[in-house]
């Protein structure tokens, strides 16, 4: 059996015997910096903006809807099963698709669509990040698949950053089999260091923050 | 330094095209490095070194318990940890999962660990179509080549060579602008994501309190192949372990800051077992291969165990005088530049390569820009002291010892050295006040020739210092 045999070779190499109790690791260390929502807000817009992203502030659900019926203009799409999405209407606008709940059928839409709307769990302003919790309100693919990318997130959810998420989240394995950061659309500089935006993921990406 | 070490450095540096690719990429991956960890953009990035190190000496010192807590966590959420000691057992793992499963095609993201143990070759010879799927990577499949750099592994390679080679590769129409390969190569690998069976990568992080893993990516295509196929298996070497997903806040900010110059990197995967119930998408298996290959061989030197501390960040080789000149293909194994130069030796065994510790000025740029604070230098110093001693054990190095002997002789008596100064003066050609680049045809012989030929001398002076002390 590899495992005991190297398990053992360990043991034997750090001089320790099986079970045998550890120190403390070093003590987390997570700083939340205090800064203000409306700072939050233009710190997400510009983080976003210069890794060539979109983004677009609307101050109601109703307006959030607007925007992306404007942003969809004749295209195909699909949303996610976030309720979030049902409540600004933007489920039910024209063109869209989603309540796809078995994976062949998820698969096969968002091969095909021009964009995927989803909503997002928390942004992080400090980076332009935004957080995807694997649910049944939120599939992978949606955000992965087609070649646009809008997500649309209530300002309350916007985070500092990094060292936040994980004071709220210490264990995101508690709530989910995966946890997405997405910060910008997809690149690459494989060839000659030049970058080249929408490889293998979105080649763009459009945050709506709603508030 | 073997005869093969000796032929692919010069071959490097004769080659002015790849000087220029190698010079520029790193050059410009060093700059941005610098930018985003300065102290006006991230005031704390010192402290968060300190903790990164202090975390990873932790979980070395104590590896066996976090491995343990790992896999018991991994499969408290349905997935599976398989433990491989060498190449044989990854494949032989992967095989007949494959061949249970009957799946044919595998995607694959990039992976530094499956390099290490040839997985691509080892799956095609049973008849697998295994495809690396980070763009990179999938040049150099084409190419049958092995990675140049750690993070940037087609650095090498020009547009006008991705092109010849997509031509001949997928027959497809040539194309010399970056964007348009680029859609090329995303066209063929989205049909192998929807149609694979089973998708294989890497990881950056195992997270022992959660059970996940962590893996950061630019592209999308690890996004891919952790989602799309109904197989999912990370493979990941044991030191990869970390104590909390807290720890995470640390790490993150300093792996795309030293590799790639990001404030983070575009994609972070935390992926923690199949898909859940009531998720809507996900792989249906998951599992983790944790490697040994050689790494429980670190961990009895309590100094050289810091090397296990490694992240593959790559910032020591953009920041290292002799990566930028002899290139990631000179060395002899998947790891290259003075990370490649310590582990390497340590992996394979000091004779495996005996010039590898020597290819450093031991200039210190590498521990100085190391996120988890490995000293390098001094680790590339332990390692000279064990090549010498594993060819003193073989008899190897009579000549260098004696000229050692005479040398510390001349040294401690004043007269002798004196006189060996002037004989030297006497014979020694002047270079008209330059730098001496070649020396007279009696001196150039055996194995003082080899040593002369890579050193240049300064011109020796008129008068010795003790003639001056003396005249003064």
């Amino acid at each position: 059996m590899s495992r005991d045999n190297i398990l053992h070779k360990v043991r034997t190499a750090l001089g320790r015997s099986a079970g045998q109790a550890v120190a403390d690791p070093p003590p987390v260390r997570l700083r939340v910096p205090e800064i203000a929502m409306e700072d939050r807000i233009a710190l997400m817009r510009s983080r976003v903006e210069a890794l060539a992203g979109k983004t677009a502030r609307v101050p109601t659900m109703e307006a959030a809807r607007e925007f992306v019926a404007g942003a969809i203009a004749g295209k195909t799409a699909v949303a996610s099963n976030a309720p979030y999405l049902v409540e600004c209407g933007i489920s039910s606008l024209p063109g869209v698709r989603t309540g796809i709940r078995e994976v062949g059928e998820l698969t096969a839409v968002c091969a095909q669509v021009d964009i995927g709307i989803t909503s997002a769990d928390y942004a992080l302003c400090d980076t332009g990040t935004l957080v995807m919790i694997a649910s049944p309100a939120e599939g992978r693919l949606v955000s992965l698949l087609p070649p646009a990318h809008i997500a649309v997130v209530p300002r309350e959810r916007i985070l500092t950053g990094l060292d936040e998420l994980f004071t709220i989240l210490p264990d995101p394995a508690a709530q989910t089999s995966s946890m997405v950061l997405i910060t910008g659309p997809s690149q690459t500089a494989d060839i000659e260091q030049i970058l080249i935006r929408g490889v293998h993921g979105p080649g763009q990406v459009t945050v709506v923050i709603v508030g | 330094m073997s005869v093969e070490f000796d032929r692919k450095i010069h071959d490097t540096l004769a080659d002015a095209n790849l000087q220029l690719a190698v010079y520029t990429a790193t050059g410009r991956l060093k700059d941005k490095r610098i930018q985003v960890t300065a102290a006006g953009v991230l005031p704390d990035y010192q402290e968060l070194r300190t903790q990164a190190n202090a975390i990873k000496k932790h979980v070395i010192d104590n590896l066996d318990h976090y491995l343990e807590e790992f896999e018991r966590n991994v499969e408290s959420h349905g997935g599976k940890v398989v433990y491989c000691k060498d190449a044989t057992d990854v494949s032989d793992f992967v095989l007949d999962l494959a061949k249970r499963r009957g799946s044919r095609l595998i995607v694959k993201s990039k992976s530094m660990t499956t390099e290490e143990v040839d997985l691509n070759e080892r799956l095609a010879h049973h008849g697998l179509e295994s495809v690396e799927t980070d763009l990179g990577e999938y040049i150099l499949q084409l190419a049958h080549e092995r990675p140049y750099h750690i993070v940037a592994p087609a650095l090498h390679k020009t547009r006008y060579d991705v092109a010849d080679l997509f031509t001949k590769e997928l027959g497809v129409a040539r194309e010399t602008v970056p964007e348009k390969l680029t859609l090329i190569a995303r066209g063929v690998l989205r049909e192998k994501f929807l149609k694979a069976d089973i998708g294989i990568s890497g990881a950056n992080f195992l997270i022992a309190d959660s059970g996940a893993v962590a893996i950061i990516e630019n592209e999308g295509n690890v996004r891919l192949t952790t989602s799309a196929p109904k197989i999912h298996i990370a493979v990941a070497g044991i030191e990869k372990v970390i104590p909390r997903a807290q720890d995470l806040a640390v790490f993150l900010k300093l792996l795309a800051r030293s590799a790639t110059g990001q404030l983070v990197s575009v994609y972070t995967s935390f992926l923690a077992g199949p898909r859940r119930a009531g998720e809507v998408d996900g792989p249906e298996e998951f599992y983790v291969v944790l490697l040994d290959n050689g790494r429980t061989k670190l961990l009895p030197d309590r100094s050289k165990r810091e090397s296990l501390y490694c992240i593959r960040c790559g910032a020591c080789l953009n920041a290292c005088p002799v990566y930028r000149k002899i290139g990631g293909h000179s060395f002899p194994w998947v790891y290259s530049g003075p990370i490649g130069a310590i582990i390497t030796p340590q992996f394979m065994g000091v004779s495996h390569e005996p010039g590898l510790p020597f290819a450093s000025s031991l200039c210190g740029a590498c521990g100085e820009v190391c996120p988890v604070k490995i000293d390098i230098p001094k680790i590339l110093l332990e390692l000279r002291g064990d090549v010498r001693k594993s060819e003193a054990r073989e008899g190897l190095n009579r000549i260098e010892k004696l000229a050692f002997r005479i040398f510390a002789w001349v040294m401690t008596h004043p007269r002798i050295y004196e006189m060996a100064g002037r004989m030297a003066a006497s014979i020694a050609p002047t270079g008209d006040g330059k730098w001496i680049r070649s020396v007279p045809a009696p001196m150039s012989v055996g194995p003082l020739k080899a040593w002369l030929s890579e050193r240049d001398m300064p011109p020796l002076p008129p008068k010795s210092f003790r003639e001056m002390w003396r005249n003064r």
